[in-house]
């Protein structure tokens, strides 16, 4: 029994305090609004919910992350695969765009997969480079200059629309999250994952294909910046150069926050889950108190320092 | 095996470095329409200066294994402080802060008080600094992330002195610092403002050459000839042997962060002086970051830590920075320049990995 | 207990150490003297490098008295013993690769000018301590990473010498050297000796012993036997007061010797260095022993099995059909299934912060799949199977396999591989650092598991597991095998013979 508390403790400590965190903020947030407006729009059902469609971008793109950050690896191409999805899935159009751009978002990961599996290239090096071969190779597409074209109506659908009062892009991270979720606890892949987070050279000998699951996580996590590339431009109606530049370390954090380790290994999706709600709420109540975005800047570092700090005390006292 | 020759062999990837950017540069000038002059060169050196100097920066933890995600940060609000420091007039400083204004004394007029805004600006680079190795050794988080959080607060800070671009630099030291030798002792009214018979050979160097090698030569190779620097390479190199031969390992990786912040204050400061103005600017911090990661690989630093080196890292910067002098000259497809970066970033990191290829025990890749 | 004369460098007086349940040092009185080489002989396990760590401050003894020069001392850390003048020198290289020869052999006290390494002093301090040791070949500018392991070793010893050492500590320090090295380090040992440094000499190579030592103590089972001086003793003497008589180990039955279709046969194997001219066969039923003296091949042999090393030459046959591994993946494979018990269970063995199901079940996944997810009511009962048929003491398997004791985690990671059904099992010195109990358990499985039909070809440091389990045993010396031993001809001086590749000439 004592044993399963301990367990508890180990792995949803920082779920659990980043969850009363939120909560904190959510306090803090309505104090605030109530003493200066006399309302609260932090509690009304409406805000929250597009506070979460906003949230959603980021979302998704954590979710990929969190599977990289749990090899081991990081994943630093995620700004301008986002952007290169986008900008490709506008271009093509039609019933093609959202395939094309998912696609795009694939094959950067494949890539950065091979690169990292077969070459051994650091990656936090590897997908670096990715990145810039994508921005040029954006750049030199469009001329550089915002792309003329559109968001197709499918795409903007499924990142404005509202079905039966929710956010349709919130049925898309909805969704995101239960395949990741399942994928890590219930499947092959989801154990291999871990293994290969832990010990690397032990997963190898147990007869673990690490190249391939390697190259899979970097697809996975390239499929989700396409996949928020093509919802944000359709949330946007169009592409833009830089789309995706206010995505990665936001993601990253949101990872660690959840109680992710960074060396990788360990960590439960949930704890991204809550860690991205807990950015995205931080910004809206920082957004209503009119910070300016130097206040924000140094509150969100300092949350971060804060949280590993809270935890990694935590750690101590167990072990 | 001669010295000579072993020490080559050893600095292969630095030699390469260099070599090409040799060959690179030399093409650059060969083609340039106005061909080799003082004037071309002294806008490549203010080009070049800052990305140099903080790659410098971020050589040094990475040399402890550890990455440094904050000096683009770092060097946004060493930026930022100078374009309030440096305006060469008498400013009484004062902190702003909910309304309250909070007194902190003045800086004289002048050479003096320019002397001394500049050592405030060089002090807050190696406190934020400090600050950094503080948070990855007592608070035990790992450096990417510790570093990520405190650039945040670094690019906050940055963003609250100067919301807007703006502020001012005496434009003597402005003039001074970012022209050739010759602007510079005319300046500063030295070698007969600079007509004295002797000196006209060296008038045209660009002054941002003289001070990068100078604070190399002051701070970083002296440094390296410490205890606490080789401990830093030891830490990269292997740090439980480092440890069980009695070495201060947190001392030393303290010391990495400060000094990585102390160089990432002077490309800030530097920044300020040539572009007369603080610039809170978020892109452009994270693509200096991110731009110091490359220098310090193409300039033969390993990422693992242990075996590199400032100097290759500058040479790091410059051939990342004389690829764009290329473009302008050239005139061919502008557009096409981001896309030769990234391809020759990509290619230099996959050849540098083929070794892999020779491991002929599959366990020692793991390691 | 050998009295000793006043003169003693160095005395221990009865000094024990435990490590949790397993007894490392016993009641151990020993003493060296100035001036002389000090052979410290034994069995592995014998307590011999628990009592070098010591001497040199690395571990602290649970009772029991250390003086020196008649003085009581008490080391908390290695360079609190550094300080007092012992120097040791480990098989394990303390050295920074990516750091010139002359930077780690200064690395902790470097000659300083103005505050400042002086570079050039540094590296005529190299010069001059390599140059004492016979190595002016050796650039002190060269990055220890370049050498050869040989060379690494020298510069190691350089490093020791550069600390002034009245008390120098060799742990199988020469195992790593080429012949001619080896030659240096005897002069340098010749010489220290002569200025009155006291030499305490751990090596298993017992001609060099005879060559060296003045005196020699020998160990076995963490009790201190006997020392006496060099010639009074016979080798055939020596090797019998390092095997004892009592066995206190019981080994399950061995089936009478019969011949036996080969599950696993290997033919001219070649890799890189280290392995030459391998050819061998496990039969279907049969436990084959790997022998020998650590580092001649024996590990690479396992890993070349299993689909680890790259470009090895030579036949490997499976069942009888040629099988060609690229990879662990392809090793355990349904039609080839071989199991390797890595070296180092808590980096090669264990995901060390994972539960125990998850260890448990990481190797044989694929069989609980129910397409790309895991059937948990098949997993949840094999991890049951599992953890009974070894009786692995657990509290929950949910718990992190870190949690559980050394001989449990090597109970895991063999349950692991059981879980796969293997034909040919690969054991890397599987009882390293267990408990007796859990060996016991260990070696009956063993013979349990070959009953059943497995081919199991067993590598171990301890002689006397490869007689109590093994059908065969095959010595390995210098990437060779150099003798295969069978039936009533495994006995420990046979295979400390081989091992030492001294031939014939050592018999009792």
């Amino acid at each position: 029994m004592s044993a399963g508390v301990l367990k508890l403790s180990r792995d949803d400590r920082p779920i659990l305090i980043a969850a009363l965190f939120i909560v904190v903020i959510l306090i803090a947030g309505t104090g605030y609004t109530l003493s200066r407006f006399g309302s609260a729009p932090l509690l009304s059902p409406n805000y929250l919910l597009q506070q979460l469609q906003i949230g959603a971008f980021l979302g998704i793109v954590a979710a990929g992350a969190m599977i990289v950050i749990l090899i081991s690896q990081i994943d630093l191409s995620v700004p301008w695969t986002l952007a290169a999805a986008a900008m490709m899935a506008t271009s093509v159009g039609g019933g093609w765009a959202i395939p094309v751009g998912l696609a795009v978002g694939i094959g950067v990961g494949i890539i950065n997969g091979l690169g990292v599996a077969y070459l051994r290239v650091p990656s936090m090096i590897f997908t670096l480079g990715v990145n810039a071969v994508m921005r040029g190779l954006m750049v030199a597409n469009t001329g550089g200059f915002a792309p003329q074209t559109s968001a197709t109506d499918l795409m903007r659908t499924l990142a404005s629309a509202h079905w039966f009062g929710i956010p349709a892009a919130l049925y898309v991270w909805i969704g995101v999250s239960l395949l990741v979720a399942i994928m890590l606890q219930r499947t092959l892949l989801g154990r291999y994952i871990y293994a290969i987070g832990n010990k690397e050279a032990a997963a190898y000998l147990a007869g673990v294909n690490t190249r391939a699951v390697t190259v899979v996580c970097f697809a996975i996590s390239g499929l989700m910046a396409g996949l928020a590339g093509v919802l944000l431009a359709g949330y946007s109606q169009k592409a833009y150069q830089g789309m995706g530049d206010a995505y990665l370390l936001p993601a990253i954090a949101a990872v660690v926050i959840g109680g992710t380790n960074i060396l990788g290994g360990r960590g439960r999706y949930l704890g991204t889950l809550v860690g991205v709600i807990l950015i995205v709420l931080l910004n809206s109540v920082l957004s209503i108190m009119a910070m300016p975005e130097a206040g924000r800047q140094v509150i969100y570092g300092g949350v971060i320092i804060l949280m590993l700090l809270v935890y990694g005390r935590g750690e101590r006292v167990t072990s | 095996m001669s010295d000579l020759a072993l020490r080559a062999r050893q600095n292969v990837a630095f030699l390469t470095a260099v070599g090409l950017f040799l060959v690179v540069y030399l093409i650059y000038h060969m083609s340039h329409p106005k061909g080799f002059s003082s004037a071309v060169l002294v806008q490549n050196a203010d080009e070049v200066f800052t990305l140099a100097m903080v790659a410098v920066a971020q050589t040094v933890p990475v040399l402890a294994a550890g990455l440094d995600l904050s000096v683009g940060a770092l060097m946004t609000m060493v930026g930022c402080c100078a374009s309030y420091l440096l305006t060469g007039t008498t400013a009484s400083m004062a902190l702003e802060i909910a309304g309250y204004s909070l007194p902190l004394g003045s800086l004289p007029a002048g050479v003096p008080g320019l002397v001394i805004g500049m050592v405030i600006c060089l002090a807050i680079g190696a406190l934020g600094g400090l600050i950094n190795g503080l948070v990855v050794v007592y608070g035990r988080i790992q450096p990417i992330i510790a570093t990520l959080a405190t650039g945040a607060i670094y690019i906050g800070i940055a963003l609250f002195l100067r919301p807007q671009p703006g502020g001012k630099i005496d434009e003597d030291l402005n003039w001074a610092l970012t022209n050739s030798l010759g602007d510079f002792a005319s300046t500063v009214h030295i070698f007969s403002d600079g007509a004295a018979p002797w000196f006209a050979p060296f008038a045209g160097i660009p002054t941002p050459f003289v001070l990068l090698a100078l604070i190399l030569l002051i701070v970083w190779v002296p440094f390296r000839r410490t205890v606490t620097g080789r401990t830093v390479y030891a830490i990269g190199s292997a740090e439980g042997a480092a440890y069980m031969s009695g070495l201060n390992v947190n001392r030393a990786r303290i010391a990495a962060f400060t000094l990585g912040g102390f160089f990432a204050g002077c490309g800030g400061l530097f920044l300020a002086i040539q572009t007369s103005s603080g610039n809170a600017d978020i892109p452009q911090a994270g693509a200096y970051t991110l731009n110091s990661i490359a220098s310090v690989v193409i300039g033969g630093t390993s990422l693992l830590g242990g075996a590199g080196g400032a100097l290759g890292s500058v040479f790091g910067a410059m051939m990342l920075r004389v690829i764009s002098f290329f473009f302008r000259i050239f005139d061919i497809a502008p557009l096409l320049q981001p896309l030769f970066e990234g391809v020759i970033l990509l290619a230099a990191v996959s050849v540098g990995s083929l070794r892999v290829l020779r491991v002929k025990n599959t366990l020692e890749l793991f390691r | 207990m050998p009295t000793s004369p006043p003169g003693d460098f160095l005395r221990l007086e009865q000094i024990s150490k435990r490590y949790g349940g397993v007894r490392a040092l016993e009641g151990v009185d020993f003493a060296c003297q100035r001036g002389s080489i000090h052979a410290v002989l034994g069995e592995n396990g014998a307590g011999k490098s628990t009592l070098i760590k010591i001497i040199s401050g690395v571990v602290r003894p649970d009772t029991g008295a250390l003086t020196l020069e008649g003085v009581a001392r008490d080391f908390r850390s290695p360079s609190a013993a550094t300080a007092a003048g012992i120097v040791c020198i480990f098989q394990e290289l303390s050295l920074m690769p990516d750091l010139s020869v002359s930077d780690n052999i200064s690395i902790s006290a470097p000659p300083r000018r103005l505050g400042l390494i002086d570079a050039r002093a540094q590296r005529r301090r190299a010069e001059a301590l390599l140059a004492e040791i016979g190595c002016e070949d050796v650039n002190p500018l060269a990055r220890v990473r370049d050498l050869p392991l040989s060379r690494r070793q020298m510069v190691e010893i350089a490093k020791s010498i550069g600390h002034k050492p009245r008390l120098l500590i060799l742990d199988e320090a020469t195992s790593a050297l080429t012949s001619a090295d080896v030659e240096k380090v005897y002069k340098l040992l010749a010489r220290l000796k002569a200025e009155g440094v006291s030499i305490l000499y751990i090596s298993h190579r017992m001609h060099e012993v005879e060559a060296l030592a003045d005196r020699a103590s020998v160990f076995r089972n963490g009790r201190h036997i006997e020392t006496f001086d060099m010639g009074a003793r016979t080798t055939p003497q020596i090797v019998q007061l390092m095997i004892g008589r009592d066995i206190a180990t019981q080994y399950p039955p061995k089936p009478p010797a019969r011949p036996r279709e080969p599950a696993l046969r290997v033919a001219d194997l070649n890799w890189e260095t280290s392995l030459a001219d391998i050819s061998l066969s496990v039969g279907a039923g049969e436990i084959v022993g790997l022998g020998g003296l650590d580092g001649q091949g024996q590990k690479m042999l396992l890993l070349a099995l299993f689909g680890v090393l790259k470009s090895v030459s030579g036949q490997i046959e499976v069942n009888g059909r040629p099988v060609r591994m690229r990879s662990p993946a392809d090793a355990k494979s349904p039609d080839i299934r071989i199991a390797l018990v890595p070296e180092d269970r808590k980096t090669e063995g264990l995901m060390l912060a994972m539960s125990i199901a998850d260890n448990l079940t990481i190797a044989s996944l694929g069989d609980f799949a129910s397409g790309p997810f895991i059937d948990r009511a098949k997993e949840r009962s094999a991890i049951e199977g599992g953890i009974e048929r070894l009786r692995v003491k657990i509290g929950a398997a949910q718990d992190a396999v870190s949690t559980l004791s050394g001989g449990n985690q090597q109970k895991v990671v063999i349950a692991k591989w059981l879980m796969t059904n293997p034909r040919v099992i690969l054991l890397n010195d599987p009882t390293r650092g267990i408990d007796v109990g859990t060996k016991q358990e260990l070696y009956r499985l063993m013979r349990e598991l070959a009953d059943q039909g497995a081919a199991i070809l067993f590598y171990s440091t301890d002689y006397d597991e490869l007689i109590g389990c093994c059908d065969r045993v095959a010595i390995m010396y210098d990437g060779r095998i150099v003798r295969e031993l069978s039936g009533a001809d495994i006995t420990e001086t046979n295979i400390v013979a081989s091992s030492l590749n001294i031939a014939q000439g050592a018999h009792v």
